[in-house]
């Protein structure tokens, strides 16, 4: 991959959060349109990275450009979306006053935000729950609030943190097949997960496990490099290659 | 495709914003009376509750002269100390659902913020003094010496500042719990020390330094000036300097308080 690609790179990317260190000199490259894949178990460190790179967490040591600019840089602010992992929208508001003021805030104005609104409320699936109240969502479209409003302003990357979790397999697969569009369309992805089944849909690979990369390659380079027959077993094998698999039992 | 190739053309910000940007201001403003507006209980009671406590004034004094000597002042507690809640409240509940670090993650500036919750909460006060001006002066049988708006203006500054300094508080509460018990521990030690229920020249020198730099107190001798004399005086313009330099001081603070990124 060419540097003109790379939407994304770190190079010994440290945070250190109450003397602990969370990322431990990370060093990676997240392309364009492409969807890359951050898996780990809970609490290796996914979220923290992904904050990281939208500026809402600062960085000890090392650094993390994103379209040429350093992380937090006010000019990416409209140009990163981003999704956390408990939908952070209005639950007072209704599905249109949310996407409106967020895209208000994400600079767009008049029939470039109304287009902006319908076409992300048809892409996720949420057309006719414009005038009511978020409160009144079930899990799966809350979830889809959350992400709606990360893509609002055609991000050139997005990051997404666990976007897909306790969904049922139609929606997961809907939005898997959204993703790989976004990607086709030009745009960067990081989608996170703890669920081992996601990576197989993913382009590209991250393996995470306590604040390091265990990998990072394509999912059939990973599955040719350590000749397991599923991702899951390839995490496992990456985590403790000495180790007999049955003592890793209580891996995710 | 439907997303990816109509958003992908929308105009975006490609430089960065201006501290303060009218069109941000007014469409946080809108969002949060947009918020207000699906709760009509909370709106009836920031409403209604200043007046229901005039009344209840009116009948423990029950008498005419006691009740003109005292409720004009209560006019500027009662909205400063529902616009303290209602606002310490509202921005920690905004902290702790994850929207305001999505919003500073987003090209949206601090004092766009701010002035957006003071816009909406400003117009919620002037509502709210409305109210319990009217029912004062007429049910109640409230007299002033004069003009009934100075003493309306300088309430709305007092609902303000309660606003302000709700804003402000939120910032060192963890939870909602905690900002709940701001108001008994911030607000109810301004009440006892602001010349309410006893003057200020019988307080001890110690008691009256603390009064003289809380804010409350400067609130309440405003409006007990208005309500002593007809015309306007120099010491009522010195009260407003101070009611407004706390009120800025309190939304600067708060500013700084908000972080875009956590350590």
């Amino acid at each position: 991959m060419t540097s003109d690609d790379a939407v994304v790179q770190a190079r010994g990317l440290v945070v250190r959060r109450t003397g602990h260190v969370i990322l431990d000199g990370l060093t990676f490259t997240i392309p364009r349109g492409r969807v890359t894949g951050l898996l780990g178990p809970s609490g290796c460190g996914k979220t923290t990275l992904m904050r990281a790179l939208v500026g809402v967490q600062e960085i000890s040591e090392g650094e993390a450009t994103l379209l040429g600019l350093p992380a937090g840089h006010p000019r990416l602010r409209a140009r990163v979306g981003y999704a956390t992992q408990d939908p952070a929208v209005y639950t007072d508001l209704t599905l249109i006053e949310n996407l409106r003021y967020f895209g208000t805030v994400l600079g767009l104005r008049g029939p470039g935000l109304s287009a902006a609104v319908t076409a992300t409320i048809a892409s996720l699936d949420l057309v006719g729950l414009e005038k009511r109240l978020v409160s009144t969502f079930s899990g799966g479209q809350l979830a889809r609030v959350g992400l709606a409003v990360a893509l609002l302003g055609a991000p050139d990357l997005l990051v997404l943190d666990e976007p897909t979790v306790g969904l049922d397999p139609v929606l997961r697969r809907d939005l898997w097949a959204m993703f790989h569009r976004l990607a086709a369309s030009g745009a960067a992805l990081l989608v996170s997960s703890h669920v081992m089944d996601e990576a197989a849909r993913c382009d590209y690979l991250l393996f995470m496990r306590d604040g390091r990369f265990l990998a990072q390659a394509p999912p059939v380079e990973i599955l040719r490099r350590t000749g397991a027959d599923s991702l899951e077993d390839a995490f496992l094998r990456l985590a403790a290659p000495a180790a007999s698999e049955v003592s890793h039992g209580g891996q995710p | 495709m439907t997303l990816a190739t109509t958003v992908r053309s929308a105009p975006r910000l490609s430089r960065a914003a201006p501290p303060l940007s009218p069109a941000l201001a007014s469409a946080t403003a809108r969002r949060v009376l947009a918020q207000l507006r699906h709760d009509p209980r909370t709106v009836v009671m920031m409403l209604a509750v200043p007046s229901v406590l005039m009344i209840l004034l009116r009948y423990v004094l029950d008498n005419p002269v006691a009740l003109n000597r005292f409720a004009p002042a209560y006019i500027g507690v009662f909205p400063f100390v529902i616009m303290f809640i209602v606002t310490a409240i509202t921005t920690q509940r905004e902290r702790a659902r994850g929207t305001l670090e999505r919003l500073m993650a987003m090209p949206l500036g601090k004092l766009d913020l701010l002035a957006g919750y003071a816009l909406a909460f400003g117009l919620v006060a002037c509502l709210q003094v409305t109210v319990v001006l009217v029912i004062s002066l007429t049910w109640l049988g409230v007299t002033l010496p004069g003009s009934a708006v100075p003493l309306g203006v300088v309430a709305v500054l007092d609902a303000v500042l309660g606003m302000a300094l709700g804003l402000f508080a939120s910032a060192f509460a963890r939870s909602e719990f905690q900002a709940v018990q701001f108001m008994p521990a911030f607000v109810l030690p301004q009440a006892l020390l602001c010349g309410l229920i006893v003057p200020r020249d019988h307080m001890t020198t110690v008691l009256s330094w603390l009064s003289d730099i809380l804010p409350l107190t400067y609130a309440v001798d405003a409006m007990q000036r208005i309500s002593d004399g007809a015309s306007w005086t120099a010491a009522e313009t010195a009260d407003v300097a101070v009611i407004a330099a706390f009120t800025v001081a309190a939304l600067v603070g708060g500013a700084l308080t908000l972080r875009r990124s956590t350590r």
